[in-house]
C-alpha cells in the first residue's frame, strides 16, 4: 500500500513532466492565465528569442486591472495613455500568438480570477497560474493554483511547465458552524490574524472542516484567495458535490463522456486519512467574528467590537511597524474599530466581487440610503455578474442607495485605473490588501466583508453588521 | 541576466518588517511595458514627497547610500502582490543582494531570475549586518555566492542555504527557459500521456 498523500500531494505527482536528482521539478501546467500587467515583457521575450505559446488553447486572456470601469468605457477608449498601451498590447499579443482571448469589448470580459471559473476553465485537479498573486482563488476548487513573476509567465507561455520545488503542506480547519453576520471573508482575514502574513511562507495550504464545507463555491473562493495574505504559495479545498455542481454545464466543463470520466478522477481529489500535514492550524468556526483590519497590513485584522491596539502590545520588529501604520492610517490606540469615519466603501475585487457578495451588500442596502457625502461604488467581478445583479434587481438597489454601478475590473482595489483614493481618504474595501497606498497615495484601507462594507456606507463608520 | 558571483558593496539597513512590494514599487509605475528604467521609482511614496521632491530622510536619498548595492531588511521582505517590477526596480537602481531573516515567495523566485541574490540569516545575523549597514561606506559588506557565505565589514563570515539550481543559473547567468527547452522531449512525453488520460484538460 502506498503512503497516505495530501490533496496537494496528488494534484503534484500528476503533474511532474520531469524531476531532477536534487528534486526540482518541472510542473506541467494546465491553464495559464494572463492580463495585461504581468504579460507585455513576457510576450517580448518570445519575440526576441523567437519562441512560439506552447499550448495556446490553456492559455486565456483578458485585460482587467488598468481598464476604467466608468459607463462611458463602452465608447472604447482608455484615456491615460499608458494604460491604453498596455491593454493595446495584449490585444495585439493575444492576436499574433493566438491564445483565447475576452477584451473589454466581451461581456464575459472581468477579473481574471473571476473569469476563469465562470467560464469553466478552472477544474478540479488542475495546476492553474497566472502572473497574478490572488490566483490562489482558483484552489477553491481543488486546483493547484498560483502566482507567478514575469519571467515565469514567459516560462509557462513558452514550456507550459514551470520550475518548481514542492512546497510543504498545512492544513487549516474551521471546525462547527458560523455564527450569524460571519462570512467567508472573516474567516479568511482571521486565519491571516492567527498566522500572520508569513505564516504560511513555503506551505501550501488546505482549508478544511465543517465550516468550510458549509460554504458555497463563491464563499471558499473567497477564503482561497487570501491564502497569499498569509503568504502561502496556494490554498487548496478538496473538491465535492458542490464544486462538481457548479463546474457542471459551464462553457469550458468536460461534457458527456469526457464529464463521466472527469467527475470519477475528480472524486479521488481529497486528502487520505492519516496524511501528514507539516503545520496545523484549527479554528473554532463559532469563535471567529466579523473583522475588520486597522492596519496597513493584512494581518493587522481584529473583530469589529475591539479597539485599535497600541504598538506596546507587539513585539520586535512589529512594534515599529505598528507605530508606523497607526501614524499613516491616523488611528490611536484604545480608540472603538466602531467610531472610525469613512468617506468611501468599494465593493468588488476578486475577493468580494461575484454575485452572492453583491447579493449580501445589497440585501444590507435595500431601501436604505448611503451617509450624505459618502462615495460608494459597485464594481462587478465581471460583465456576466453584472449582468446577472441587474436581471436579479440588485443594481437598481445599489443605484437607489446611492452607490456607483460600475462596469468590470480589478478598479479600487489596486487603484491603477482611476478609481484612487486621495490622500487622507479612507475607505472600507471588500477588496483583499490594506497596504500603504495600495488604493492611491495616502489613502487608508479596511478591509471587511461585502455585508459589513454595505453597513459602513450607510452609517459611515466601521459598523457591527450584526447590530444591524 | 547577469552573472551573480561575489559582491563586496554598501548595505541600506531597511529594519521595518513586512516591507511589501506595493512599498517597492507602487502600482501607478506597472503600466510600463519594459523592464528597465523603474530604478528612480524604486520606493517611491516612500522616496519622494507628492511635489516629487526627495524625502532626506529616506535611507536611499542620504549621500552615504545613493549607490548602495545591498539591502538589509526586516522580515518578510517583498510580501504581496507577484510584480516582477519590484526587482526590476531594485537592479535598476543597482541593488544585487538582499538580506532578511524571510522572504515571500513569489519575490524570493523572482529574484533570482532577475541575478538579484535574496540571502537568507538569522535574525542574529541580520542583526550585526544590519549594524554594518547603518554605518553606510565605512562597513561594506561582502557576499560570496560560489561559497556561501557574507562577511560583515570585521570579517565575520556567516554561511547561507541557497538552492543548488538556483545558484547554478545565478552563477552563470543562465537563461531558465533555454535550459528547460533542453528538455522538451521529457515535457511532450509527458504531454501525450497526460492528454490521454485527461482529455478533457
Amino acid at each position: 500500500m502506498t503512503a497516505p498523500k495530501t490533496l496537494y500531494d496528488k494534484i503534484w505527482n500528476a503533474h511532474i513532466a520531469h524531476e531532477d536528482a536534487d528534486g526540482t521539478c518541472l510542473l506541467y501546467i494546465d491553464r495559464h492565465l494572463v492580463h495585461e500587467v504581468t504579460s507585455p515583457q513576457a510576450f517580448e521575450g518570445l519575440r526576441l528569442s523567437g519562441r512560439k505559446v506552447r499550448a495556446p488553447e490553456k492559455t486565456i486572456a483578458v485585460p482587467d486591472h488598468n481598464v476604467p470601469t466608468t459607463l462611458d468605457r463602452a465608447s472604447g477608449v482608455i484615456e491615460n495613455e499608458e494604460s491604453r498601451i498596455q491593454v493595446e498590447a495584449l490585444d495585439k499579443n493575444a492576436r499574433d500568438f493566438g491564445v483565447v482571448y475576452y477584451p473589454v469589448s466581451d461581456v464575459r470580459q472581468g477579473i481574471v480570477h473571476i473569469v476563469g471559473p465562470e467560464q469553466g476553465w478552472t477544474l478540479p485537479g488542475m495546476t492553474v497560474v497566472c502572473g497574478d498573486s490572488h490566483t490562489a482563488t482558483h484552489g477553491a476548487f481543488g486546483a493547484l493554483a498560483h502566482g507567478i513573476g514575469t519571467s515565469e509567465v514567459e516560462h509557462v507561455l513558452a514550456t507550459q511547465t514551470l520550475i518548481q520545488k514542492k512546497s510543504k503542506n498545512m492544513k487549516v480547519e474551521i471546525t462547527g458552524k458560523l455564527l450569524p453576520g460571519v462570512t467567508a471573508k472573516d474567516i479568511t482575514l482571521s486565519v491571516i490574524g492567527a498566522t500572520g502574513t508569513a505564516g504560511g511562507t513555503g506551505y501550501v495550504i488546505e482549508y478544511c472542516g465543517e465550516a468550510i464545507r458549509d460554504l458555497s463555491m463563491e464563499g471558499r473562493m473567497t477564503v482561497c484567495n487570501m491564502a497569499i495574505e498569509g503568504g502561502a504559495r496556494a490554498g487548496l479545498i478538496a473538491p465535492d458535490e458542490k464544486t462538481f455542481q457548479y463546474v457542471m454545464g459551464r462553457p469550458h466543463a468536460p461534457k458527456g463522456g469526457a464529464w463521466e470520466l472527469a467527475l470519477a478522477y475528480w472524486k479521488t481529489l481529497f486528502t487520505d486519512a492519516d496524511a501528514r500535514f507539516d503545520k496545523v492550524l484549527t479554528l473554532k468556526g463559532e469563535d471567529i467574528a466579523p473583522v475588520v483590519t486597522w492596519g496597513t497590513s493584512p494581518e493587522d485584522v481584529l473583530p469589529i467590537t475591539s479597539t485599535v491596539p497600541s504598538p506596546d502590545d507587539f513585539e520586535g520588529g512589529k512594534v515599529e511597524a505598528v507605530k508606523r501604520s497607526l501614524e499613516y492610517m491616523g488611528l490611536t490606540p484604545g480608540q472603538k474599530l466602531t467610531d472610525i469615519k469613512i468617506d468611501t466603501v468599494f465593493i468588488g475585487s476578486c475577493t468580494n466581487g461575484r454575485i452572492e457578495d453583491l447579493r449580501a451588500a445589497a440585501a444590507v442596502l435595500k431601501g436604505k440610503k448611503i451617509k450624505d457625502g459618502m462615495r460608494a461604488m459597485v464594481v462587478p467581478g465581471s460583465g456576466l455578474v453584472r449582468a446577472q445583479a441587474e436581471e436579479e434587481g440588485l443594481a437598481q438597489i445599489f443605484l437607489d442607495a446611492g452607490f456607483e454601478w460600475r462596469l468590470a475590473g480589478c478598479s479600487m482595489c489596486l487603484a491603477m485605473n482611476p478609481d484612487q483614493l486621495q490622500p487622507g481618504e479612507r475607505c472600507a474595501a471588500t477588496s483583499n490588501r490594506n497596504f500603504e497606498g495600495r488604493q492611491g497615495r495616502g489613502g487608508r484601507t479596511h478591509l471587511l466583508s461585502p455585508a459589513m462594507a454595505a453597513a459602513a456606507a450607510i452609517t459611515g463608520h466601521l459598523t457591527d453588521i450584526r447590530d444591524f | 541576466m547577469d552573472k551573480f558571483t561575489t559582491l563586496s558593496g554598501i548595505a541600506a539597513p531597511m529594519p521595518l518588517v513586512n516591507i511589501d512590494t506595493d512599498m517597492i514599487i507602487p502600482k501607478n509605475f506597472l503600466k510600463t511595458i519594459k523592464r528597465s528604467g523603474l530604478g528612480v521609482n524604486l520606493f517611491d511614496e516612500m522616496r519622494y514627497n507628492l511635489d516629487g521632491s526627495e524625502k532626506p530622510d529616506f535611507v536611499l536619498n542620504k549621500p552615504a547610500y545613493r549607490n548602495a548595492e545591498i539591502i538589509v531588511a526586516g522580515e518578510n521582505f517583498g510580501c504581496g502582490s507577484s510584480r516582477e517590477h519590484a526587482p526590476w526596480a531594485l537592479l535598476d537602481f543597482g541593488i544585487r543582494c538582499v538580506i532578511s531573516t524571510s522572504y515571500a515567495d513569489i519575490f524570493y523566485n523572482n529574484c533570482f531570475k532577475n541575478g538579484i541574490l535574496p540571502i537568507v540569516l538569522t535574525k542574529e545575523q541580520v542583526d550585526k549586518l544590519m549594524e554594518d549597514a547603518e554605518r553606510g561606506a565605512n562597513a561594506r559588506i561582502t557576499v560570496d555566492l560560489e561559497a556561501q557565505t557574507v562577511s560583515a565589514s570585521d570579517g565575520t563570515t556567516f554561511a547561507f542555504e541557497v538552492d543548488p539550481f538556483k545558484k547554478h543559473c545565478m552563477l552563470n547567468g543562465l537563461d531558465d527557459i533555454g535550459l528547460t527547452m533542453e528538455k522538451s522531449a521529457a515535457i511532450d512525453t509527458f504531454e501525450a500521456q497526460y492528454q490521454a488520460q485527461n482529455p478533457w484538460s
